[in-house]
């Protein structure tokens, strides 16, 4: 099993809530705007707390609210590929590939960044920063640094967003390499149907309770 | 313009008093910015008046407090004294902790905007991608705060080397030991026809402010966007 995934979360307002398991290797996850994707990405990469529930990826508990389980977001090893990519202003695109690796490195080694890199099509990037990126090549990066922080598990939050028709079909392709070449259970946000039913057939649809 | 040599000596000492008064506030400048910035406590609102009470107390009480502190059978004298065998009284020391302690709010308020500025989005990718919360302090925050904390050094820089009156209450006014441009300025002005060298001391103190603070203007512009600054 990929993705155990039980959590609820008042946030203001209203509350968040899911609760789905899945097979992978590529889930997606869809539903309206504003009932909680993000927010869901965020409770599994450990950068926002559930009030209650439990989350299992690849077999490993992440968070566990009955047995006191929390991991911290750096023990989770999650490739998170932020809607907004967040890449670091103050260091170049190679140190941004490189950030998630160097803290890496005792663990296993199986994405090398020469692979990454040339997938990706970022070696002419290496030496910019971020802030002389176009959307895609920020969207690259951000996806290079994801896998390059030796994930266990990707998540993906709308990566095909605020990119025009030619890179969204490049990037889909991105994703479907990333997906068949390296094997990774892999959570996709997204409220495009067509793009959801290209990369997988496993669909857990978030809906207001 | 030729200085004399006392004139000479009030300049190097400004500069040296302003240079170590910073050095050695900064990493409380640093902690107290970071407290008031990024956490939640009860009595913040004291520690935040407390820290900003030198912006607004006259510096004399200040001075006048430093003394009552300092003073050999003051609490931190005494102990200074005892462990240590230092005194700050009527030292170049003791002017650098009159400094530090009036240039604390400009400090502390600099420094404090530039990591409120800092994306806090940025520091959880940070720590998704492996890093610890130290880590992500020092290869994410401090960075991106850089600016911000040089800004807030050139502005306590500023204020130090013009300090006067918490000076002169605390340390006296003596040549050589305490009397910097400020203080000097005060002192050529009590003698009858010294208005040249009134006029020039008051030039290169005038130069000296306006060149940190226009440092201190670049860097924060320089680490926030054009519409930033702390002046």
């Amino acid at each position: 099993m990929s993705f155990e995934v039980r959590v609820e979360k008042r946030l203001g307002g209203h509350a968040v809530a899911a609760d789905f398991t899945a097979e992978g290797p590529v889930t997606a996850l869809v539903g309206p705007s504003g009932i909680g994707k993000t927010s869901i990405l965020n409770m599994v990469a450990g950068i926002l707390g559930p009030d209650a529930g439990r989350i299992v990826v690849a077999g490993r508990a992440l968070f566990d609210a009955d047995a006191g389980i929390d991991l911290p977001p750096e023990q989770r090893h999650a490739g998170y590929v932020f809607q907004d990519d967040r890449l670091f202003p103050h260091l170049n695109v190679e140190n941004n590939l490189l950030y998630g690796q160097k803290l890496a490195r005792a663990r296993d080694a199986r994405i090398e960044a020469g692979e990454v890199i040339a997938l990706l099509g970022l070696e002419p990037l290496l030496r910019r920063l971020p802030r002389n990126l176009s959307g895609g090549e920020a969207r690259r990066v951000a996806i290079g640094r994801a896998m390059l922080a030796r994930p266990a598990f990707l998540l993906l939050d709308e990566p095909l967003t605020s990119l025009d028709e030619a890179l969204r079909e490049e990037m889909l392709r991105t994703v479907e390499r990333v997906r068949d070449q390296f094997r990774l259970p892999i959570l996709y946000v997204s409220h495009n149907p067509e793009e959801v039913r290209r990369i997988t057939a496993e669909v857990v649809r978030l809906s207001r309770r | 313009m030729t200085l004399t040599a006392a004139e000479w000596s009030a300049v190097a000492l400004s500069l040296k008093i302003g240079l170590v008064a910073v050095l050695c506030t900064l990493p409380i400048a640093f902690a107290l910015a970071w407290l008031l910035a990024r956490h939640r406590f009860p009595g913040k609102i004291l520690v935040d008046a407390l820290v900003h009470l030198p912006l607004v107390l006259p510096p004399v009480v200040l001075g006048w407090l430093l003394l009552v502190l300092f003073s050999r059978s003051g609490p931190l004298g005494a102990w200074l004294e005892d462990w240590f065998g230092i005194s700050l009284m009527f030292r170049w020391t003791g002017a650098a902790v009159a400094a530090g302690v009036m240039a604390l709010p400009l400090m502390v308020r600099a420094i404090r905007l530039s990591l409120e500025a800092v994306d806090r989005r940025l520091e959880q990718a940070a720590r998704t991608c492996g890093a610890t919360r130290w880590r992500t302090y020092l290869t994410i925050t401090i960075p991106l705060s850089l600016p911000g904390i040089a800004a807030g050094a050139m502005l306590g820089f500023a204020r130090s080397v013009g300090e006067f009156g918490a000076t002169i209450t605390f340390v006296s006014n003596i040549p050589g030991e305490t009397r910097t441009l400020p203080l000097a300025i005060y002192a050529e002005l009590q003698v009858p026809g010294a208005e040249g060298a009134v006029t020039r001391l008051a030039i290169l103190s005038v130069l000296l402010s306006v060149g940190a603070l226009l440092a201190s203007e670049w860097l924060t512009r320089r680490g926030r966007g054009k519409d930033a600054h702390v002046l």
